[in-house]
């Protein structure tokens, strides 16, 4: 069974704003019988302020896709179109205290449902710029099939390794690198043939001895080449401490309270200790180490 | 759930609960019982003893001639695969295996990465009953197929495959037959030494024995590679220190299903379809899938059109009664079972599928507060659904009601 936070089990168990609304002036209809999901969402939008006075959903999916469609309607009542429009799938699943990696698609779909509802409210056709889905592959960090495929198309990837530098997936507990190797297989046939028997590390070349300082600030400048890929996903991360081999950081936004935060953490320290040459640990900081 | 209620149990196929007797008969083997069987002194020879008499009572539930055809494995996907690669390995030149496809993962993934080095892997289709074709996998039977797999009982839907026909046809083209029958051991009189079946498949845990231990059959003069090799555990067959706990359990869990197999053929069949009627009778637009006429008696797969499988499983789990779907939501791949796809069952229905797979511990009440409950469980997802109108369904299974712009 999914592990449901309480709010997606109460979303689902008492659905808000269940059925169609009368007198809908917008409606925006997702997916198909074929995808196994589909929602159609209905509001009745004030033509003087633009304001949305009521929401409506109806949904064919499982569990989450219900839990989504229900959140999504308690976000968008009383909001402006345009205040709506700036609603993204990552708020939809931060109501929900978060949705299992697998079930993401379900909160995108709630999102691209608005979009497409107010498209129709002001007459416009509205174009879904999602990506082909494939499987999950990287169960980790959430990186599909069609993702990879066109990442190492795009860019000539040839090894788990760059996959991971450019996607996450992989990053984590590394089960997924078999399908990963596939992959590039299959879309990058002129690949290396043979892989190593382990996936290769990161070149680690001999450190020359560095003093503390000049060791914090590797730290410190490598984590700020992560940011982005955080701040992507209305994330951020800050520096906090170092003691010894431990280093203490603070997530900001999206990955405050995110449920991936430990899994993030853990690839950050991979790449960390990877190019650092040393085992480190990242641990989130105390609240007492931040205000110090 | 509320802590009162208490559950109904109707996902057998999954899983069954541990026998109250095979518990106890279990309990001495982690205590005082701990001996090596294959040491020479009294604590390893009371375990080996112990274990001679499982294998016996094993050998009698399947109507095994010799008690050393049965191996004692850690689970029904040890033993697919010890069969099919030992099948590979003891016979090089054939480079084919025919199998369906409606098989269990255990081996369907085995023959994917096996297509992957090259051997050719004829998988044969079903009807929308879920039926063999026996002409199209005649026509198969060739000197280069190195081993037929094919299940005795369908997991998702009980439908059974004649293997015991499908053996006798093997045998006379010179191929060798395996049958997956995790499904079928307990609920249906199995006769081996009467059969063609060289090799077949069985899991504890599907018949009220614990998890973690598996049996595979080995037919006496079937040519067999060992997947583990090492000690001379099991003849040399399968190495590893024997899970002597397990095996008591399961050797006793199979004398009580041999006592309780014509308990399966009446009771338990009355109540599963006591519980289809009720559902059928009550739900308008639902199913039942598979073959009805020819399935497990503990068994129903039923369709249910304009909903999705995992929202039903939340709700009844809600009212304490737990089933299973055999659609599998998750990102990016939405797709029904591979057994409906296989069934070619249309798609207002295939994503709604629920499988009820009873036991003989459940009884007439639980039955029917199971329909009770589900009625307005489907009722209620109806109502939320885009393809369900004031009525009943918008449209039809070839033309929807709600065809959304973006898929």
């Amino acid at each position: 069974m999914w592990d449901y936070s309480e709010q997606v089990q109460d979303h689902f168990f008492n659905p808000r704003n269940a059925g169609p609304v009368q007198d809908a002036n917008g409606v925006g209809e997702v997916g198909s019988l074929a995808c196994g999901d589909a929602l159609r969402l209905s509001l009745r939008v004030d033509p003087e302020r633009e304001v949305i006075l009521e929401a409506g959903f109806q949904t064919f999916g499982c569990g989450s896709a219900i839990a989504s469609s229900s959140a999504l309607t308690e976000i968008i009542k009383g909001m402006t179109l345009d205040q709506a429009l700036t609603v993204t799938n990552q708020d939809i699943a931060d109501v929900l205290g978060g949705l299992p990696a697998e079930k993401m698609h379900c909160s995108v779909m709630g999102r691209e449902a608005l979009q497409a509802a107010i498209a129709n409210y002001r007459g416009e056709r509205w174009e879904d710029d999602d990506h082909a889905e494939g499987a999950l592959v990287c169960k980790c960090f959430g990186v599909d099939a069609g993702m990879i495929e066109e990442t190492v198309r795009a860019n000539g990837l040839d090894s788990v390794t760059a996959v991971t530098h450019y996607t996450k997936a992989g990053g984590g507990c590394s089960a997924c690198h078999e399908e990963i190797e596939e992959i590039i297989a299959r879309v990058n046939p002129t690949a290396v043939a043979v892989q190593a028997p382990r996936a290769p590390e990161p070149p680690q070349p001999a450190a020359p001895r560095v003093n503390t300082l000049q060791r914090i600030r590797r730290i410190e400048r490598l984590i700020d080449t992560l940011r982005p890929e955080l701040q992507r996903d209305h994330g951020d991360l800050e520096l906090v401490d170092v003691d010894g081999r431990t280093v203490y950081v603070s997530l900001k936004g999206a990955c405050a309270g995110c449920q991936m935060a430990s899994l993030t953490l853990s690839g950050i320290q991979e790449r960390l200790s990877a190019e650092l040459g040393e085992p480190l640990r990242v641990i989130p900081a105390a609240p007492q180490q931040i205000a110090c | 759930m509320s802590e009162q209620t208490p559950g109904i149990y109707l996902d057998n196929n999954a899983t069954t609960m541990v026998a109250p007797e095979v518990v106890e008969a279990m309990l001495p083997f982690f205590t005082e019982q701990f001996g090596n069987p294959s040491s020479i002194h009294r604590y390893g020879d009371r375990v080996g003893r112990a274990l001679r008499t499982a294998r016996a009572q094993v050998a009698a539930l399947l109507g095994a001639t010799h008690d050393s055809e049965i191996i004692f494995t850690s689970c029904g996907t040890e033993s697919d695969a010890t069969a099919i690669l030992s099948a590979l390995r003891a016979q090089p030149e054939r480079r084919e295996i025919i199998t369906t496809e409606v098989e269990h993962p255990a081996v369907l993934s085995l023959c994917d990465q096996l297509a992957k080095e090259g051997y050719v892997i004829h998988r044969l289709g079903v009807d929308g009953h879920g039926r063999l074709d026996l002409d199209a996998y005649r026509a198969l039977l060739t000197e280069r197929v190195a081993i037929v797999s094919v299940m005795w009982a369908n997991n998702e839907t009980g439908t059974l495959f004649p293997v015991e026909e499908m053996a006798e046809m093997a045998r006379a083209a010179g191929v060798m037959f395996h049958t997956d029958a995790v499904q079928a051991v307990g609920k249906l009189p199995i006769a081996l030494a009467d059969s063609a079946i060289d090799m077949l498949s069985l899991s504890g845990h599907k018949l009220h024995a614990a998890k973690g231990v598996g049996v595979l059959y080995v037919r006496r003069n079937t040519r067999f590679r060992p997947l583990l090799r090492g000690g001379h555990q099991e003849r040399g067959r399968r190495a590893g220190t024997e899970n002597s706990a397990g095996i008591v359990g399961l050797g006793l869990a199979c004398e009580l299903a041999g006592a309780a197999l014509e308990h399966e053929r009446t009771t338990v069949r009355a109540l599963r379809d006591r519980l289809e009627r009720g559902i059928l009778t009550a739900v308008p637009h639902c199913f039942v899938t598979g073959d009805p006429d020819n399935r497990l008696p503990n068994t129903s797969n039923i369709a249910f059109e304009f909903i999705e499988g995992e929202s039903i499983l939340l709700l009844l789990n809600r009212h304490g009664i737990a089933a299973s779907s055999g659609s599998a939501c998750s990102s990016g791949s939405l797709e029904p079972s591979h057994v409906m796809r296989a069934m070619g069952i249309p798609l207002t229905a295939a994503h709604g599928t629920i499988r009820f797979s009873l036991s003989r511990y459940n009884s007439a009440a639980e039955i029917d507060r199971a329909v009770d409950t589900l009625v307005p469980v489907i009722e209620q997802l109806r109502r939320l659904s885009p393809y369900w109108g004031e009525d009943g369904p918008l449209g039809d299974a070839q033309t929807p009601g709600f065809s959304p712009a973006y898929a």
